[in-house]
């Protein structure tokens, strides 16, 4: 056990930060399944934060001059440079307290948002940087799986299948060809201290995953599913649901890598069909009986490979209690 | 005053730098910076510099953390050259709009392709229209002078600051150099006070995104700061003449009082262009030389009282502008004549790309190539000069 996490308190539903950090009236979609969890990750953060966020929707539609959403210090400089963005920020932070110019000893939080397209792809190399340089930040990458800022294309995290606009369903080539690239294996092989995959259908396991990786000294990782009812074409009401089934069915585990050491905070001993989470959204309505069966199929695999990998780098308690929400 | 030390220029822009207590480099090597950055790695290893030395992974991501750490009020540093330069591209546009004071010594070299090290400035004229400060040295003191002016300016104007040294030509020679006092620096240069910057007590929003209604007005207000910097730049140059006796002006002349004909170049081969003029004049031409110092903001009323009343100038770029008008310095120098009455002849020429030498014979003959147009106008609006055929 990590000694920033051995008396780590866990939000309930009973102790829930009042703290908002992110302000009401930006533009984000109806149902919009990013700009919560952002939110959320906020709250737990506080005031006492420094956010980054990379090109895309929650920096558009958080940020039109003259209005910002942002209640903490906010900057947004590019595409696929915020990890680095956050880099800086944090070695200035270490100098200037270290030379008396900053006063307060309290910790400052440096989080960066960013999305799937400016982390897998765009931004792979940045993040990449950052992490193996040990900097003290939290990463959040809110993967709504394509470009949704610029139109819904495909990105290295759009799933097998997923009809985009630079992946379309056509009469031979039927959407997405390849599968979802594995982020999280690439940043554990990071060896950082904090990793871990969230949802906002499972608000306290995220929040409390947020916490763990404020309190964690070095660079931490959250991958969440961040659902897009646009993008995916899915109603706005079924936003949640979709993020939900994605966690019933495997397609979406939840899990920590604290170490190296992996934790299953969701078994899903009962797993859903697949056909259940992708009937609600559009973007799979073309798909082909024989694309579905490759679909269940592989989550299968992919889901045992992690079963397997908390066997043998895991700690002894795969479950915690915490996440015994609904 | 200080004594000269021999000093590698770039250990002395490095050393310079650390006198400047500067919070936070970021650096990725490439020849032939890499001297600058490895002595600030060294000093700040051995406990000489307090800052934070981030060794990032490419260019940009050097100026990415210089970004971020800036914008968090710390004085940042870095340096790179040509093809560096090319992959920092588009954060050398968003540090001037986010008005951060970074600092940036710029080892000029050619661009790729062909591939290759050696000094010109194509690098630098990519990045003429960023919104930076340009400073060129002409030689080892000055480039450590201009180290210490670049964060004077920048941080009174909140605007990032390039100061050119030509790379190996200058970077890599032995000179005496006459460094500052630590006490002058710190009088010279205060501690960086940003009133906007990333601070959780008082929270503001950085990089917003500009819609067409108020996009203009951000452009023209970034426009007025980097015209009115200016006067910072020659208030500057003014305060650091008062501590060192050294003067600097944003054009320099030399014998151009009574000239007739002129050349226009900047960084350091402005020396052997000197020799040059020293030659002719022995002879009894009337030939002078004029070197801009200030490149941005262009010092436009300087540049056309420095040309005097010649007939004929001939501008030496270190950069093809492909098929355009000219090169980058003499397009702006034909630019400029058209804001002023004076229309001397002018020849361009294109010398001294990737380190090919111009030696202070090919100065006398490009002064003489220059006379030449006084009686038939140049047939190119610019020339590729020594060409082999």
């Amino acid at each position: 056990m990590r000694p920033e996490l051995k008396n780590f308190k866990p939000f309930t539903m009973k102790n829930l930060p009042q703290y908002e950090g992110f302000a009401q009236g930006h533009r984000a979609c109806q149902g919009c399944g990013t700009v919560l969890p952002l939110r959320l990750a906020l709250k737990v953060l506080g005031p006492n934060t420094i956010a980054v966020t990379s090109t895309g929707c929650m920096e558009i539609i958080s940020s039109p001059f003259p209005y910002t959403s942002w209640e903490v210090p906010w900057i947004h400089v590019a595409f696929e440079n915020s990890a680095t963005v956050a880099s800086g920020i944090e070695a200035a932070i270490k100098a200037l307290k270290r030379k008396g110019k900053i006063k307060s000893k309290e910790k400052i939080n440096i989080v960066v948002f960013a999305g799937d397209g400016a982390t897998f792809d765009i931004g792979l190399q940045w993040l990449s940087g950052a992490l193996e340089r040990g900097h003290d930040f939290v990463y959040i990458c809110l993967d709504n799986e394509a470009y949704m800022n610029t139109g819904v294309q495909r990105s290295g995290a759009t799933p097998f299948g997923a009809h985009t606009t630079t992946s379309p369903a056509g009469k031979v080539i039927k959407g997405q060809t390849t599968w979802k690239k594995n982020l999280m294996g690439i940043v554990v092989a990071h060896n950082i201290p904090y990793a871990a995959t969230a949802n906002p259908a499972f608000p306290l396991d995220l929040m409390n995953k947020v916490k763990k990786a404020a309190l964690i000294n070095g660079p931490a990782f959250i991958h969440v599913f961040a659902t897009c009812p646009t993008g995916w074409g899915c109603k706005s009401e079924d936003s949640l649901l979709a993020a939900k089934l994605a966690v019933e069915t495997r397609v979406f585990p939840l899990y920590e890598v604290i170490d190296g050491k992996y934790i299953i905070n969701r078994k899903i001993d009962k797993p859903k069909p697949v056909e259940e989470y992708l009937k609600l959204q559009r973007r799979f309505r073309h798909l082909t009986p024989e694309q579905i069966t490759y679909i269940q199929q592989r989550v299968n695999e992919e889901y045992e490979k992690l079963i397997k990998l908390a066997e043998c780098f895991g700690e002894e308690k795969t479950e915690t209690k915490q996440n015994q929400e609904e | 005053m200080a004594k000269k030390i021999a000093k590698e220029v770039s250990v002395a822009v490095a050393e310079a730098v650390a006198q400047c207590n500067v919070d936070v480099i970021s650096a990725y090597p490439i020849t032939p910076q890499t001297h600058i950055v490895e002595h600030l790695a060294e000093l700040v290893n051995n406990g000489e510099l307090d800052a934070e030395y981030i060794p990032v992974e490419s260019e940009h991501a050097a100026m990415s953390a210089c970004i971020g750490a800036a914008a968090t009020g710390a004085r940042t540093f870095t340096s790179t050259s040509s093809q560096g330069l090319l992959l920092m591209y588009e954060n050398l546009y968003i540090a001037p709009a986010l008005r951060l004071p970074i600092v940036m010594a710029l080892v000029n070299r050619s661009v790729s392709a062909p591939i290759s090290i050696w000094n010109d400035h194509s690098d630098v004229m990519s990045m003429r229209d960023a919104g930076w400060i340009h400073t060129f040295a002409e030689n080892g003191q000055e480039a450590v002078d201009l180290i210490y002016h670049a964060y004077k300016v920048a941080e009174k104007t909140l605007l990032p600051v390039a100061v050119n040294i030509d790379g190996f030509i200058l970077s890599h020679v032995v000179e005496p150099i006459e460094f500052l006092d630590q006490t002058l620096v710190d009088k010279y240069l205060p501690p960086l006070k940003m009133k906007y910057k990333l601070d959780p007590k008082k929270p503001i929003t950085i990089g917003a995104i500009g819609v067409p209604e108020i996009y203009t007005e951000a452009k023209k207000a970034q426009d007025e700061a980097l015209k009115a910097s200016y006067k910072t730049i020659v208030q500057a140059w003014k305060d650091f003449e008062k501590l060192t006796g050294r003067k600097y002006l944003p054009v320099e002349t030399y014998q151009m009082e009574d000239a007739e004909v002129g050349l226009v170049i900047m960084g350091s081969l402005a020396e052997n262009a000197m020799n040059a003029v020293d030659i002719l004049r022995t002879k009894g031409k009337k030939v002078g030389l004029v070197r801009i110092r200030l490149w941005r903001p262009f010092p436009l009323k300087d540049f056309i009282k420095a040309i005097g009343k010649v007939k004929a100038l001939c501008v030496v770029d270190r950069a093809v502008s492909h098929a355009a008008t000219g090169g980058p310095v003499g397009i702006e120098v034909r630019s400029a004549l058209y804001q002023s009455n004076k229309r001397p002849r002018v020849l361009n020429l294109i010398a001294g790309l990737s380190g090919r030498d111009v030696t202070k014979e090919d100065f006398v003959e490009i002064f003489e190539k220059t006379f030449e147009t006084l009686a038939k106008k140049p047939s190119t609006p610019y020339e590729i000069y020594g060409v082999k055929e």
